[in-house]
């Protein structure tokens, strides 16, 4: 890993926001002004803290350097702040699910992959040219941590076998072209 | 060379055919009931030309062949699985007889590895099985010139007849059986495709490299594998994948840790691996000159028999 601070990574911050109107949208805007790219954010609605808050989990990607600013601009806006870098998703990872992924509960499988603890779902497309009752396949786009895209693939397939479906997945590491 | 001939399917009938332009004699030429021997050498086309209108090679009965005079046994039967049976006890005949073998069968190389070469150990004969993988292509001679032990792992496209079915789904946006059923329209797919869309066969070859690369310090067979085939790959993922600038492949591997794995994989759409058609291609990871790729045709009868003859002459030097 390079020590350079031009160098971008990808991030994860877990806040807890007050449920009031406004709040999350009041917490993306240190992210943005300081030149943090959101990749995805995970909003916990209905599953409050012992606190009585809203968690939130919001991957990023920039500088080490901006990901500071960031926090520092976080906490002077007084957000509480669970957990902020610890966790650095290091590896993009694609891969195609098929098969009857509406009837087997496409909103459940992406959270079963997101609790399987070592990625997030950065982006979703769904193509189920013969209506949501046949097959259709959903190309997923994760955010993983470094090293750990063995551990996320190994979930998927454990995931994808439960219900039946088929996983196109990414050549490995080094299997770049 | 003398060369005897168990199988006259399209690779063995192409074996006997170019034998004569490599500059061997075939002495036997058997299928599973009839045969042609002659320890002078027999008149392959007769003998094809009898296969073709008669059914039957010859007169002479399949064990003639076995038991009759040969340098070196190429052993072209279908591929079985298991206890590579019969084409295994054909290659122990040979051994025992301290003869060659030359195997185009994949069964015993990939089911029966340390059998095999135990048998080889015990004999004057050597045993050669390029023709196993990737047909046309110099896959496990170029392992061997290099050293198994430079070579970190390797991957591929190792079945023409589900690259086929994958690149025209991805090219023309059709499904599976449509393509399949035009596959075997063309003659590209079998009557009975089960192992070239299940996995299987691009399986079998990636046990063969994996037993390869170990030099016997691990034995793979079948079993080893993790497989999984092209079947339930509808359009709607090749689309999706060429939305990303990839496209779908049955990849075959054996990583670094040596593990053998088999499925459809997301390749970017202009990676070398992308191959089209019934190309084969295959990527060694070497340990000082980077990445290596053979390709070329990987099936066919003249295809495979060159790699079976280009292993009869190996031995003959």
């Amino acid at each position: 890993m390079s020590d350079s601070s031009d160098e971008v990574n990808a991030y994860t911050i877990r806040l807890e926001l007050v449920d009031e109107p406004g709040e999350l949208l009041r917490a993306l805007h240190p992210i943005a002004d300081n030149g943090g790219n959101l990749l995805s954010i995970f909003h916990e609605r209905g599953n409050l803290t012992p606190r009585g808050h809203i968690p939130v989990e919001v991957d990023l990607e920039a500088t080490p350097e901006r990901f500071e600013t960031i926090v520092e601009a976080l906490r002077s806006e007084e957000f509480t702040i669970i957990q902020a870098g610890a966790d650095r998703y290091g590896e993009a990872l694609t891969v195609v699910l098929s098969g009857h992924l509406v009837e087997t509960d496409l909103s459940d499988t992406l959270s079963q992959i997101h609790q399987s603890g070592n990625a997030t779902v950065t982006d979703l497309s769904l193509s189920a040219p013969e209506g949501t009752d046949d097959v259709s396949s959903a190309r997923l786009r994760l955010a993983t941590e470094a090293d750990a895209a063995e551990d996320t693939l190994a979930a998927i397939r454990d995931i994808a076998a439960q219900k039946d479906l088929c996983v196109v997945e990414p050549l490995t590491a080094g299997g770049d072209a | 060379m003398k060369v005897a001939i168990l199988g006259a399917g399209a690779v063995g009938s192409s074996v006997a055919e170019l034998a004569g332009e490599y500059g061997h004699a075939v002495t036997g030429l058997a299928d599973s009931g009839s045969a042609a021997a002659d320890a002078d050498g027999i008149d392959v086309d007769a003998a094809l030309t009898s296969k073709a209108e008669e059914g039957v090679v010859g007169s002479a009965d399949p064990s003639d062949v076995l038991d009759g005079e040969y340098d070196v046994l190429v052993e072209a039967t279908p591929t079985t699985l298991g206890d590579a049976q019969p084409g295994f006890d054909h290659v122990r005949t040979a051994l025992e007889r301290d003869r060659h073998v030359v195997l185009a069968n994949k069964g015993p190389v990939a089911e029966r590895y340390g059998d095999l070469r135990d048998l080889e150990a015990a004999s004057d004969g050597e045993v050669l099985f390029e023709a196993t993988v990737g047909g046309a292509m110099p896959v496990l001679s170029t392992i061997e010139d290099f050293g198994p032990d430079h070579i970190t792992a390797a991957r591929g496209v190792l079945n023409g007849t589900a690259n086929f079915i994958l690149s025209r789904m991805g090219a023309d946006g059709l499904g599976y059986e449509h393509v399949l059923a035009e596959a075997q329209d063309l003659g590209v797919a079998e009557a009975d495709p089960t192992f070239d869309v299940d996995g299987t066969d691009a399986a079998l070859k990636c046990v063969i490299v994996a037993n390869v690369l170990a030099q016997g310090e691990r034995e793979y067979s079948l079993e080893d594998a993790e497989v999984d085939g092209i079947v339930d790959v509808p359009g709607s993922a090749i689309d999706l994948a060429k939305e990303d600038g990839r496209t779908v492949r049955l990849i075959g591997e054996v990583s670094e840790s040596g593990a053998v794995r088999v499925g459809p994989r997301l390749v970017p759409e202009n990676a070398a691996l992308a191959v089209s058609g019934t190309r084969n291609i295959v990527q060694l990871e070497t340990e000082h000159a980077g990445r290596l790729n053979v390709s070329g045709r990987g099936a066919g009868g003249p295809e495979t028999a060159t790699a079976v003859l280009a292993d009869v002459g190996r031995l003959a030097d």
